[in-house]
């Protein structure tokens, strides 16, 4: 972080007045986050594909550039350049919104996710529940787009994200508080830094990790879970009406999540940016690929639960093996 | 609904049932489908099939048309089987002018028909598990059709649309070779239905979602006219090969799969096990085919005369052909009974009490190709 004091201080004697220079380090670091976040999409839409392709049997995208490498680039072109359709008959104001609600909370999240050691943008000492707070923001947005649509499938859409999201979002706190209570932190950084000193959490949390993961993949709306956007039952669920690059947005948002959740698994169970030999950023982003990879791998395997069942799992299999695991937990640290 | 109403006044709530138009244009519908719901959120009240989208009056061109002219016509009713069609009409054709067919011919019918259902099945396979959502099994399935539909194209000249067939007998004899290629196919096919079943048969999401899932018991089965499959999968002991043996099924000792719950899961079972048979039954058309000709004696002047009744089991289900001549070369009338049309009745029995994605598994489970519903 000594460079962006050095480019605060810098711009002060420059004569900028202080609360400009207060504002640029945060701006700046904004602006790369953004850059992480797009380039890393860019490429996950190409990987997911490919890795579709070639569980499939086909080669995926192949056309532009070498392996397809930058078909994502050439459709993103091609989303901008799209007509901006507002059907008639949809709420006007809420349908405009419903893609920005999505995202901005999917970008702040990458705020309190620690890189390396050095490398995050704000250590935030109650980053878990920061967390978990803006990524519960995402039903509201689908809520928004399921309405405002006005379109019976995307309301079918919404109506599953809701019910999905808010049952699911109560296992996967609990699940991430046996963690902050095994490295007594809320801080990211500091479960990284106690996992580095002692052990990575997976050895004590296998259950904890196994339903984080399954209630993650259901906050993502990732298969088995995708009942928001079941393709085979409601055409596309909360994002029927939804083209150009205002569909770019929800699609570059699902990735930008997939991303936060690859990142929560390895700092919360797996030891973060913490690994011999390679440089932290690389371990980090080693463990981050690999718990996407996973993701790509169960989508392309499983078939789509029910709805019903969806909220079986949740309420009876995921919850109470949540509480048995914290309670489990507490124990240990109690008796450590 | 007087079911809403009710609870409604328990809860304190005022709550709308949902009208729904599935289709024509929707991913699950398995063509132009049309289905009209009544949801009570995601609970399906009523599911009624509108059909009629793919209508092309086959029946009514079947009369304006010389008896050979009808063959490419019937491949376009079921286009995913297309050879078993042709075979029923064909055979309606053969029975009214007493034609007969070589032995050749005949093991080549019955041969390139089993193929057909293995390749009807897979195709059923793939959409299945996809309607699902399990789309790698798709392509999975895709790929194993693929090699069968080359072995078509090898034989007749056509991947799905043959006009193979000719009264009288087949339009060409196999390529040189033809055994051993399909011995081979068959070889690996075997092995890729065992990484079919790993792949899906003992996933337990597949399970929940497709057992006890459109339900259908053998009395409603029956009293609508079920057949094949679906039939059987409500453990209904019926298959036309057995009941009203053709070319030359009588022949050959072969299983016929049934079910007991006639639920979804039911039904995919009785399709896996049907390739298995199916696989069977060409080994043995193969091991048997005898040397000859494979076009008997046709009349050159044709006089069609009475009626007839010509009934086949085709992939899916029971396929009909009542011809009707007046003493012309043309049909007088002829009339098809079309399984799916049946089996779409079916359908609000099976989605009636169950979800959204019950609705969706019931009208994949049914294997429906709507060129055959409308015709």
């Amino acid at each position: 972080m000594d460079f962006f004091s050095a480019m605060h201080s810098g711009l002060v004697s420059a004569g900028w007045p202080l609360w400009l220079a207060n504002l640029v380090p945060p701006l700046v670091k904004a602006l790369i986050l953004l850059l992480f976040i797009l380039l890393n999409c860019t490429f996950l839409i190409w990987m997911e594909r490919k890795v579709a392709g070639h569980m499939q049997r086909r080669m995926g995208p192949m056309r532009l550039g070498p392996h397809g490498i930058i078909q994502t680039i050439a459709d993103v072109v091609k989303l901008i350049a799209k007509e901006d359709v507002i059907p008639a008959g949809v709420d006007r104001w809420v349908f405009v919104l419903a893609p920005i609600v999505a995202f901005a909370p999917a970008f702040a999240v990458f705020m309190v996710i620690p890189f390396g050691p050095n490398l995050i943008a704000q250590d935030l000492n109650i980053a878990l529940i920061f967390i978990a707070a803006l990524t519960s923001f995402v039903v509201i947005s689908f809520l928004m787009a399921g309405w405002s649509s006005n379109n019976k499938w995307s309301l079918l859409g919404a109506m599953r994200a809701s019910a999905q999201l808010i049952s699911y979002e109560v296992p996967l706190v609990i699940s991430v508080a046996s963690v902050a209570l095994l490295a007594g932190s809320l801080s990211l950084q500091d479960i990284v830094r106690a996992q580095s000193q002692s052990f990575w959490y997976i050895l004590v949390q296998p259950i904890g990790f196994l339903v984080f993961l399954t209630a993650s993949l259901a906050e993502l709306n990732r298969s088995p879970f995708d009942m928001s956007e079941a393709e085979q039952e409601l055409v596309a669920g909360y994002n029927t009406e939804y083209s150009g690059m205002r569909w770019a947005i929800f699609y570059l948002t699902e990735y930008a999540n997939l991303i936060t959740f690859a990142a929560m698994a390895s700092t919360l169970f797996f030891g973060g940016w913490s690994g011999p030999g390679l440089p932290p950023f690389v371990w980090f982003m080693i463990k981050v690929y690999f718990f996407i990879f996973l993701v790509m791998w169960i989508r392309w395997t499983l078939p789509r639960v029910r709805i019903d069942q969806l909220m079986d799992i949740g309420w009876k299999g995921l919850l109470p093996l949540s509480l048995v695991n914290l309670a489990f937990t507490g124990i240990y640290v109690l008796l450590r | 609904m007087a079911e809403i109403a009710t609870r409604d006044e328990q809860l304190g709530v005022r709550s709308e049932e949902l009208f729904v138009n599935m289709g024509p244009q929707h991913p699950s519908t398995h063509g132009v489908l049309r289905v009209l719901t009544r949801l009570d959120g995601e609970k399906v009240l009523e599911a009624e099939a509108d059909i009629g989208y793919l209508h092309r009056c086959f029946e009514k061109i079947a009369e304006k048309r010389k008896l050979f002219q009808v063959i490419p016509y019937t491949d376009r009713t079921d286009y995913l089987a297309a050879i078993t069609n042709e075979l029923v009409f064909v055979m309606a054709v053969e029975k009214l002018l007493e034609i007969e067919v070589p032995p050749r011919a005949q093991y080549i019918r019955f041969i390139m028909s089993e193929l057909q259902r293995i390749a009807s099945h897979l195709l059923w396979f793939g959409t299945f598990a996809m309607d699902l959502g399990a789309t790698t099994a798709f392509l999975y399935a895709w790929r194993e059709r693929e090699r069968l539909l080359d072995i078509f194209e090898a034989v007749t000249g056509a991947r799905m649309l043959y006009n193979y067939l000719r009264i009288g007998g087949v339009r060409n004899d196999v390529f040189d070779g033809f055994e051993a290629t399909v011995e081979k196919y068959l070889r690996d096919f075997e092995k890729r239905l065992k990484e079919y079943h790993d792949l899906v048969t003992g996933n337990r999401i597949f399970e929940v979602r497709t057992q006890g899932v459109g339900v259908v018991t053998a009395e409603e089965a029956i009293a609508y006219g079920a057949s094949g499959p679906v039939l059987r999968a409500s453990g209904v002991k019926y298959d036309v090969r057995k009941a009203d043996p053709y070319l030359v099924y009588d022949k050959y000792d072969f299983e016929v799969p049934t079910g007991q719950n006639g639920d979804c899961y039911d039904r995919y079972i009785v399709r896996m096990k049907e390739m298995e048979e199916s696989v069977k039954l060409v080994r043995h058309g193969l091991a048997d085919m005898p040397a000859g000709d494979v076009m008997g004696k046709v009349p050159r002047r044709i006089k069609l005369e009475g009626d007839t009744y010509a009934r086949i089991e085709s992939p899916r289900g029971e396929v009909a052909c009542y011809l009707v001549g007046d003493g012309s070369d043309q049909a007088y009338r002829l009339s098809w009974r079309s399984p799916c049309f049946v089996h779409l009745q079916l359908l609000n029995i099976m989605a009636r009490g169950g979800l959204v994605a019950d609705l969706i598994a019931s009208i994949g489970s049914i294997d429906i190709v709507m060129g055959e519903v409308d015709r």
